[in-house]
């Protein structure tokens, strides 16, 4: 076996060890509750209430919840219909758990769920070794469920309520929401519904072209739409925020800091300006003035890579996270468990 | 030792990288924050907010950004509550619905059960079409909207009532992992209506640098990147004495991760600088 190969091997025993020890220290780990909460729904038959909160004189037929006020208040009337009753899973600590509250049971389901979170994370961590069929698993996960994902989120939230809730709005009503709301049907929406079918021809095996003219159009929308709101927000107004005193003053006063800031910044972005002008050759005071503007951009690249390694840092700490409190539960400090965590045990 | 430099394999610079983020998480090591000028602004923007005052919060991240973003989101929407704002959340992305699902279950439900959806808080949830969506709830919410996450007709819930577009409410909150995210709402809301609503926005490190130009004239106040959240924190915690509640100190406890490997990026670099020119010595041999 290779020296280096040796080494890893070394380390990723030693790391299923340490979770052995941690199993056999504190039991179970990784465990995720929830609380079972009953929800009952009844219909009633009550006055209805103008906006301004007057009485129409009509009636209409709601859905309350069973034992609220709405269902108790004056003038409403159960109707003959069955009550709809289903119970709702939410969220609950491993602490009250423990402390046997009513309702809180152990989720198999939900168990599963965060286990499998852990082992796609270590699977993608594992690339950082090389590459590997888990890496590759977890890689295909991720991108099948996301294309899928946004498929069906953006026919929920947008073809149905939008689309087909404009055009046949009573049909939509009876069959997939029924809490759209009656309105006359909108038949401009026949326009982006065309659109839409033509842009997706491009999956047809003949006239693939007719995908093109959607296309242009979207593209010829967004890029006009583009233009003039960078000409207004990034052209326009950042010309405006350049333009700023050299002396400021506060209360009658000499504000050197901001007088400062403001020299460094109007004489950076002019130096930054030369750097790219390119109808002059960069010798003599205008070559002078490039390289400063040079340096200033470096620096704003430094800057944005400090920022860039705080970003990626910080979504590392989170996957940590995740795997020391929600699966090891090696730490917890939020308290979410009423049992002492491995750190505080061994720390005493 | 320099050839063993030279050829040290990288996934030792993982691993050193993997310890040095974590020792900090699992001793729990956190240090002092100096609030920035700009997150104190942003801070002031939502502390100026009046009972009753509507906040439009856009959770425009995935769980993607969800390590660096949901501090911020957590400490925005205690924030707007304690402040007795009515609450719209709303996201340009397709998992932004289930993250904010997530704020209410840990920050209203717990902490402030009086609230009550559809009457002090709202899911409008995700719209796709990126910044084509703020173009057109800018002058026309219910047009998009036309129910709320959860299915519910738009007009049925109470809180929308006298709302039309984006321009009826007080404050524009968005936190933003990138495209289309706090860019956007500046470009296609906050300068096309500068004086109908106020702005500020919360930001992955990434979208910072180009995001800073805004401020002051189009954002007054900007939250930038997890040292943001817990500058945010910070204010927040000695302002409504939450030093004894850890779910709102998550940004504060990732930023002991943040200063130790921050050392070791800026050692890192010395050394491969040290070594280069050491390469370009023998090289001259």
């Amino acid at each position: 076996m290779k020296r280096e190969t040796l080494i890893w091997s070394i380390i990723m025993i030693g790391g299923l060890l340490i979770l052995g020890v941690r199993f056999a220290m504190m039991g179970g780990f990784g465990k995720v509750y929830v609380r079972e909460v009953p929800v009952n729904f009844v219909q009633v038959e009550r006055p209805e209430v103008a906006e301004d909160g007057t009485e129409t004189g009509e009636s209409e037929t709601v859905w309350v919840a069973g034992g609220s006020p709405e269902e108790a208040a004056a003038g409403a009337v159960r109707t003959g219909s069955p009550s709809v009753n289903w119970t709702k899973r939410e969220a609950a600590l491993p602490k009250q758990f423990n402390a046997r509250e009513p309702g809180v049971i152990f989720s198999l389901r939900d168990t599963i769920g965060t286990w499998f979170a852990a082992f796609l994370t270590l699977s993608l961590f594992s690339f950082l070794y090389r590459d590997n069929a888990f890496y590759k698993l977890a890689e295909s996960i991720f991108i099948g469920v996301s294309a899928a994902y946004w498929m069906v989120v953006g026919f929920w939230s947008v073809i149905v309520p939008n689309v087909f809730g404009s055009l046949a709005p009573n049909f939509v009503r009876s069959w997939a929401m029924p809490g759209l709301e009656a309105t006359e049907p909108d038949y401009m929406y026949v326009v982006p519904l065309i659109l839409g079918v033509m842009l997706l021809w491009r999956l047809a095996p003949r006239g693939g072209w007719i995908s093109r003219w959607p296309l242009a159009l979207f593209i010829g929308v967004f890029a006009g739409l583009r233009m003039i709101q960078f000409i207004q927000a990034d052209f326009l107004n950042q010309v405006r925020n350049s333009v700023v005193p050299f002396v400021a003053t506060e209360g009658g006063r000499i504000d050197f800091g901001t007088s400062i800031w403001n020299i460094v910044s109007v004489l950076g972005t002019l130096a930054c300006l030369t750097y790219f002008f390119f109808s002059f050759e960069h010798k003599g005071t205008v070559g002078k003035i490039a390289r400063v503007g040079t340096w200033i951009l470096m620096i704003t690249f430094g800057a944005m890579f400090g920022y860039t390694v705080m970003g990626r840092i910080a979504l590392l700490t989170g996957r940590l996270e995740f795997l020391f409190i929600d699966w090891l539960w090696l730490i917890d400090p939020t308290g979410t468990r009423a049992t002492a965590s491995l750190i505080s045990t061994l720390t005493g | 030792m320099y050839q063993a430099l030279n050829n040290l394999d990288r996934r030792w610079i993982f691993l050193v990288m993997a310890i040095v983020v974590a020792v900090p998480i699992i001793t729990q090591w956190s240090f002092p924050e100096k609030v920035s000028k700009q997150t104190r602004d942003a801070y002031a923007e939502v502390e100026r907010l009046q009972p009753g005052d509507r906040v439009l919060l856009a959770l425009d991240f995935d769980p993607a950004s969800a390590g660096e973003l949901s501090p911020m989101a957590t400490s925005f929407v205690y924030h707007c509550a304690t402040r007795g704002a009515k609450i719209y959340f709303m996201s340009l992305w397709p998992v932004g619905p289930q993250l904010i699902e997530e704020s209410i279950a840990k920050v209203l439900k717990p902490d402030f059960p009086d609230m009550r959806y559809g009457h002090d808080y709202v899911n409008l949830g995700y719209k796709s079409g990126y910044e084509g969506v703020i173009k057109v709830i800018i002058t026309d919410l219910k047009k998009l909207y036309t129910t709320d996450h959860r299915g519910s007709g738009i007009n049925s819930i109470p809180m929308m009532a006298g709302v039309e577009s984006v321009q009826d409410m007080d404050l524009v909150i968005s936190v933003s992992a990138g495209y289309a995210g706090a860019k956007e709402w500046v470009m296609y809301a906050k300068t096309a209506y500068p004086d109908k609503f106020n702005f500020i926005a919360g930001c992955t490190g990434v979208q910072a640098p180009p995001l800073l130009p805004y401020i002051p004239n189009q954002m007054p106040g900007l939250v930038a990147a997890i040292k943001g959240a817990a500058e945010y924190e910070k204010l927040m915690a000695e302002q409504y004495g939450l030093e004894d509640q850890p779910k709102y100190k998550e940004g504060l406890r990732r930023m002991g991760s943040q200063m130790f490997a921050h050392i070791l990026m800026v050692m890192l670099i010395l050394l491969g600088n040290v070594l280069f020119f050491m390469g370009r010595k023998e090289a001259r041999r």
